[in-house]
């Protein structure tokens, strides 16, 4: 378990130097002047002048050599600090926790929604694999799973706030905002855990343990609790780690059609900005909660299967 | 394998436990003020909110009329009394003496007085801004006036301190280092939360020197996606939505819940030339891509309002700039092909333009700012191969241009240029037409006669007066075409049936929260 938590540690670590880094080559290595590019974002296009950009390279040094600027980040970095936004002037800091917050409540819904909608699914699919229900929702996954999110998003507007007003299009502030742009990311994720669940549930139910536990006369519930949603939550569990993918890239499309006030609709903005330390912070941030998530996925497996601690 | 799953209550009863879950967890971070009586009138616009520094986001604050300057505007685009009830300038053009409204108060409840106006505007000069392009020598205070002292006559101040970058806030709005931590104003409306980038909560404030408004709470919410927009406003989740794309408009005519405006603001998107460069140093270059535009066409097709092909620089709202009678720019392929034979182009073996061995090739840079401008580079690229110039498009950052303005390395770009940053057009002209070009306008084109005419006209405050030069100036800007108008731009409005009294302004300066109230829909 030590060993664990301290790779992991050490994975944490790695990330914020690789990320800190690779930023900051990536967006020195865009094309065009980052003064220019600063004054665009601060002062919009119709009052970005050269004087406005001679002004942001003298207040933000952006004329010094490039290691230094690198180097005094990471010394900021291993002192707590991200700097403060090129852009706004705020700290990065604060203008993260205060996307944060939306961010999280939104992948969180979305998971938990993509749960709701796709375990069942998927256990039912399993149980039944090959009949009529499984094929259509396969069907269904692929068709989800191959919309782009913003086209999802665009016909859940279309359905929810045009025809039924039920549901705002956008904005931030209640659950009712939020409901769209989760349900938008929850069913991209669902339509592959339904699967992943479902091929799960079919494998279990194809074991010689499954089908001895039926044999000795277990009740079917007793069956498909003790021997088979256990089993087959481990492959569900392992593959939700990976969605966290699909979710972070789901959350800068999702965040910007809906006007939502998160990370992902603030690094795209801070990209298109120069905004250096921003990307860095945000890029930082969520390659932290990648690896925290991964932990937790680890832990989770641990606590369903014993053996996969034991053997090291 | 096929039999039924017992446990179908135990998931049920999971499912709605954790949609019990859901549905509380985001309570939380709730919108504020859920038990008001009346709704808070939703403005929404593509405008983000990057912060409180009035010299970037003045803008927001003045559209939301919580914040104002010394000078407003009337419906013509003329300076009228704003803070200031009125000025006068002494004989000898220098010395401006602003009268302060009497009875003003901030919304913290100190008042207004000269001192602080003052100190408002030496902050905007001393800030990046238009105030820092006017040739003033002193701003001070003397009993109820502010009095600004230039180095030379400038008829243009009244206008330039209509600028929302020269908003009046309160001494408590800076925080010692002169960075702006509140938004502090004069204005109807208080800015109860300003929460980066999206959204501002406005509540009306009680003590208004032009009167109580008729709506209590209102908020800004920024979208940046067209299509988003124009369902907020079909769902009724907005009131006024401002800015909508062309595609969305026809629509939306037909919704009985809305109501929409079209108002042609001073904006023109042009074609951005290097004249210096060998391709575009010669006029009859420069007349043959004009001639090769379908200005109708592109306006009808991407644009769907075929009125709004720029013909000329300046839309016909522009009174005073939109030069009547001037022979218009129009499509004309056999007199672009006669032109550029002139200036000793041939076709060569693909049709594409060559002279001297060098073929008529350049990169039309343009940004994604603007949503219509990628799709307008794409046609006036394929418009002008039908003469045989070669564009290759390039869509960047906004700031492409005047970074490749200012190292010479633009060939030709699309812009879209606002005229009413100051509310007088001669102001962005002035930047723009010089004897050094600028860095949305002109580029290694200049011309003596032009020069002088800005000057004279910087001096003159009588329309009438004005008039004629002005005129002139559109006569050889057609005629040297050192810009390209393309389009110009139409701004739309879009307010649900409910709310009357919405008025859609051209110069984009106030959403007119102040005389909007609640109707019957």
């Amino acid at each position: 378990m030590t060993r664990l938590l301290l790779g992991r540690l050490v994975q944490a670590a790695l990330v914020a130097l690789v990320v800190g880094g690779l930023c900051f080559a990536l967006v020195r290595v865009l094309p065009g002047d980052a003064a220019f590019r600063i004054a665009a974002d601060r002062y919009g296009p119709d009052a970005l002048t050269a004087q406005a950009a001679e002004a942001v390279r003298q207040e933000l040094g952006l004329d010094r050599p490039w290691p230094e600027l690198l180097l005094r980040w990471f010394g900021e970095l291993a002192q707590g600090h991200l700097g403060n936004s090129l852009v706004s002037g705020e700290p990065v800091s604060e203008e993260l926790a205060s996307q944060l917050g939306p961010s999280l409540w939104l992948a969180a819904s979305a998971l938990v929604l993509s749960l709701l909608i796709g375990l069942p699914l998927g256990l039912v699919s399993g149980l039944r694999a090959g009949s009529g229900l499984d094929r259509l929702a396969l069907i269904g996954a692929v068709a989800l799973r191959a919309l782009p999110p913003f086209v999802l998003g665009l016909v859940l507007m279309l359905v929810f706030s045009i025809r039924l007003e039920w549901l705002p299009p956008a904005g931030y502030g209640t659950w009712r905002e939020m409901a769209l742009p989760s349900l938008t990311l929850a069913l991209g994720l669902a339509a592959v855990s339904s699967r992943v669940a479902r091929d799960a549930v079919a494998a279990v139910g194809a074991t010689t343990y499954y089908r001895f536990a039926r044999l000795k006369g277990l009740p079917e519930r007793a069956v498909l609790v003790r021997h088979g949603l256990r089993n087959a939550a481990i492959p569900v569990i392992t593959y939700l780690g990976l969605q966290a993918v699909y979710l972070i890239e789901g959350v800068v499309v999702v965040e910007s059609l809906f006007a939502y006030p998160g990370i992902g609709h603030a690094l795209v903005h801070d990209v298109i900005a120069r905004d250096v330390p921003m990307v860095q912070g945000a890029a930082l941030v969520m390659g932290l909660m990648f690896v925290l998530l991964n932990l937790g996925v680890d832990l989770l497996c641990r606590l369903l299967d014993p053996r996969l601690g034991a053997g090291r | 394998m096929l039999f039924v799953p017992r446990p179908r209550r135990a998931v049920l009863r999971g499912l709605i436990g954790l949609a019990g879950l859901l549905a509380l967890a985001p309570a939380a971070g709730a919108a504020e003020g859920r038990s008001a009586p009346e709704r808070a009138l939703t403005v929404v616009g593509p405008w983000e909110v990057g912060g409180l520094d009035p010299a970037s986001n003045g803008h927001a604050f003045t559209r939301l009329q919580v914040a104002e300057t010394l000078v407003g505007v009337d419906a013509a685009g003329a300076p009228a009394p704003g803070l200031a009830t009125g000025w006068t300038v002494a004989p000898d053009g220098l010395t401006w003496h602003f009268l302060l409204r009497s009875g003003v108060r901030f919304h913290d409840g100190s008042p207004l007085t000269a001192g602080i106006a003052a100190e408002s505007l030496r902050r905007a000069r001393a800030n990046v801004g238009p105030l820092s392009r006017v040739p003033i020598a002193t701003i001070s205070a003397e009993d109820g006036a502010v009095v600004v002292v230039l180095q030379r006559p400038f008829a243009l101040l009244p206008a330039f301190l209509a600028n929302h970058t020269t908003i009046i806030l309160a001494p408590a709005s800076y925080e010692p280092s002169g960075r702006v931590v509140r938004i502090i104003g004069t204005g109807p409306y208080c800015a109860v939360t300003v929460a980066p980038p999206l959204r501002i909560e406005l509540e009306r404030f009680e003590d208004w020197w032009g009167g109580r408004p008729a709506i209590a709470r209102a908020r800004y919410l920024a979208v940046g996606q067209g299509e988003t927009r124009a369902l907020m406003a079909e769902s009724g989740e907005a009131d006024v939505v401002v800015s909508i794309l062309p595609v969305s408009l026809a629509r939306l005519r037909r919704n009985p819940k809305l109501a929409v405006q079209t108002v042609t603001p001073p904006r023109t998107r042009l074609l951005k030339l290097n004249a210096g460069s060998p391709l575009f140093s010669d006029p009859r270059a420069r007349r043959a891509l004009s001639l090769a535009l379908d200005r109708t066409g592109l306006a009808k097709v991407l644009l769907r309002n075929p009125g709004l092909g720029a013909d000329q620089l300046f839309p016909p709202a522009v009174s005073g700039w939109h030069a009547e009678g001037l022979p218009p720019l129009t499509r004309d392929l056999a007199q672009a092909r006669i032109l550029l034979a002139q200036a000793g182009w041939r076709p060569g073996t693909d049709g594409i333009l060559e002279r001297d061995g060098r073929r008529f090739a350049a990169t039309l840079r343009t940004y994604s700012a603007w949503p219509e401008l990628p799709p307008l580079a794409a046609a006036i690229q394929a418009q002008a191969r039908e003469v045989g110039i070669d564009l290759a498009v390039s869509i960047g950052n906004t700031s492409d241009i005047p970074a490749r303005h200012r190292d010479g390395s633009l060939d030709l770009g699309l812009v879209s240029r606002s005229f009413a940053m100051i509310p007088d057009p001669l102001g962005t002209m002035l930047q723009d037409f010089g004897l050094d070009g600028g860095d949305w306008g002109a580029m290694n084109w200049s011309s003596a006669e032009t020069a002088s005419l800005l000057d004279r006209l910087a001096v003159l405050a009588d329309p009438a007066e004005r008039e004629p030069l002005q005129r002139r100036l559109a006569e050889i800007l057609q005629a040297e075409l050192p810009v390209i108008p393309v389009t110009w731009a139409e701004l739309a409005v879009v307010a649900n049936r409910r709310v009357a009294g919405v008025r859609a302004d051209p110069l984009e300066r106030s959403y007119g929260l102040a005389e909007m109230r609640w109707g019957t829909p």
